[in-house]
């Protein structure tokens, strides 16, 4: 398996990323530098990276070494303090809906119940759409994540797995180009999360919207992503590897886990994770 | 398995021993009180405080009227405390109703400005802490004028816990609540009823209940202001002058009672009201 490990640090298959002149959205040597009180401290640096519409992607990477804060600034949440970040010509300056985000904590608002939830979404992106039609999105959105008993609830009598089906529903509801989730699933039980996953996986193949995820889990990431990104340990972290994960679509999980490219690519980011990058080093 | 004589919980329990299980609820307030009293009475009727007993509040004839007939009006100032104290309670009303129209306005304000919260943060600091007696003179160099003064006065004693407990829970707000509002591109005014407002509500409501007991206890300094006029604080200062202890003391625990009423009724509408979280 040590053959499959690509020995240039920026070895992404030249295949699947585009020509990055005019991809979908694009990293232009983006870094990210906070100061603090011990003097500036470089988060990421130097982050060039090509994403295709439609495409899911996965980030993985050790806690700490910048993901939130490279899809932050997707999401417009941070800015670049060196280079930029562009989607669809136009740089990214500050949060707008469409690129939609889960939010670590669901980020829900507990005194309304799961339709009100959505139903703001709808209605605070698209304020001009009929009544009738924003509700009918509402209902929609609600049903994909299989809520439509649950949706008057408050969010407080929501389960974990409920409040995260909610948080997407929301999410997917106001149909934004990109979807940005932290680690969506991590804090749930396993049987929720597989569900989830497939979930997602389902209405992702109906809307075809662009995914960036960040997850702790290789097998997650070898379910649903296209491309995995594999980031190496801050400070300074960059972009170790892109591996291409091409098992043809729908996915069954079953299937997958038979295919022997499966685990040649899942030693391949074990190694990368734990051996190339293992948490103790610092990166040099 | 375990052979018990006792009986099933709930099973006819007779009313005595309701009584005894319960008392550990009722018997020690219900003690405190009676003992207060009673040393109260026996305190005074001793001769070692100048108070008049509690017993004397319903065997002298002017306090006894008070407490038998509260509806009573003979026209002018000589109405029966209800009377007096509606009097009282529609000042108190304008001036909270004021202090919590401007308090909450503020204090989102401040809340969502630290610049302004800076600017303005050590005068508040500073005007919470003066009495309410002490803006007496100052509202009546303010207004020149009785009624107005009064109820500057309890404006003011009653505004500052809603103003900074508003602001803190502007403050207070979760940052995912507010990403969540720029992400959507929320306008100001949604922002401001979706999420402002039910997330700081709690808050508020706390600032609104400190504020209420507040206003209630400005009353007899706002009252002082105001010779001759129908109100329970000038009730007091009333009696005071002519010497008609029972009177103040009917009055002052009048107030209290008054105060503990609308307190317990804040309480209930901030249950109400506030959404659980
Ligand atoms: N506002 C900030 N000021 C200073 N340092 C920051 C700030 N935000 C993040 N950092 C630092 O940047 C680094 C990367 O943070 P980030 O949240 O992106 O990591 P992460 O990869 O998402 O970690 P995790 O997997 O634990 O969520 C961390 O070392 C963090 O301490
Ligand atoms: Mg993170």
């Amino acid at each position: 398996m040590s053959t499959l490990i690509q020995p240039a640090p920026m070895g992404a298959p030249a295949s699947a990323a585009p020509p990055p002149g005019d991809a979908f959205l694009r990293f232009e040597n983006v870094s990210k530098v906070y100061p603090t009180a011990t003097g500036p401290y470089t988060v990421l640096d130097a982050i060039d990276m090509a994403v295709n519409q439609g495409e899911f992607m996965c980030v993985i990477g050790h806690s700490g070494c910048g993901k939130s804060t490279l899809l932050n600034m997707v999401s417009g949440f941070a800015t670049p303090t060196e280079g930029q970040v562009i989607l669809h010509g136009n740089r990214i300056t500050k949060p707008g809906p469409d690129r939609m985000v889960v939010f670590q904590g669901y980020a829900l608002l507990p005194w309304f119940t799961a339709y009100e939830n959505v139903y703001l979404a709808v209605d605070s992106v698209k304020p001009d759409l009929p009544e009738r039609e924003k509700k009918e999105i509402t209902r929609e959105h609600l049903a994909m994540v299989g809520l439509t008993e649950a949706a008057e609830k408050k969010i407080l009598q929501l389960s974990g797995g409920m409040k995260q089906r909610v948080a997407i529903a929301r999410a997917l509801a106001i149909r934004p180009e990109v979807l940005i989730l932290d680690e969506p699933f991590g804090a749930l039980d396993a049987i929720t999360k597989e569900e989830l996953q497939e979930e997602l996986l389902t209405i992702w193949n109906t809307q075809k919207c662009t995914v960036l995820m960040i997850t702790h889990d290789i097998d997650e990431a070898l379910f649903l992503a296209d491309r995995l990104v594999m980031m190496t340990n801050g400070p300074a972290a960059k972009i170790g590897e892109i591996m291409d994960i091409s098992f043809p679509r729908p996915r069954n999980r079953e299937e997958i886990m038979e295919d022997p490219l499966y685990y040649d690519l899942r030693n391949q980011a074990l190694d990368f994770l734990y051996s190339r990058f293992a948490h103790d080093d610092t990166a040099d | 398995m375990v052979p018990t004589s006792s009986r099933r919980p709930g099973a006819s329990i007779s009313p005595l021993r309701w009584l005894t299980r319960s008392s550990g609820s009722w018997l020690p307030p219900l003690l405190g009180t009676g003992g207060f009293l009673l040393l109260w009475q026996i305190l005074s009727s001793a001769g070692v405080i100048a108070l008049p007993a509690p017993s004397s509040l319903f065997t002298e004839e002017r306090t006894r009227t008070l407490i038998f007939y509260p509806f009573y009006d003979r026209g002018g100032l000589d109405k029966g405390l209800f009377w007096q104290t509606m009097a009282s309670l529609s000042r108190v009303a304008q001036g909270y109703t004021l202090a919590a129209l401007v308090g909450i306005a503020v204090g989102i304000t401040i809340g969502l400005k630290p610049t302004i919260n800076r600017a303005f943060d050590p005068l508040f600091q500073f005007l919470r802490m003066v009495a309410p007696l002490a803006w007496v003179p100052i509202a009546l160099v303010l207004f020149q004028n009785n009624q107005p003064a009064a109820i500057f006065v309890i404006f003011i004693t009653a505004i500052w816990p809603i103003l900074i407990n508003t602001a803190e829970g502007v403050r207070q707000i979760p940052q995912d609540y507010r990403n969540v509002a720029l992400v959507l591109q929320m306008s100001s005014r949604r922002f401001f009823t979706k999420v402002l407002i039910p997330s700081a509500l709690p808050y508020i409501f706390t600032g609104l209940r400190i504020s209420i007991g507040l206003a209630w206890l400005a009353i007899i300094a706002a009252e002082i202001v105001m010779p001759g006029t129908l109100g329970i604080g000038f009730f007091i200062w009333d009696a005071y002058q002519q010497n008609y202890v029972g009177e103040i003391v009917l009055g002052v625990i009048w107030i209290g009672a008054i105060g503990l009423v609308l307190d317990r009724l804040m309480a209930w509408l901030q249950t109400r009201i506030s959404p659980g979280q």
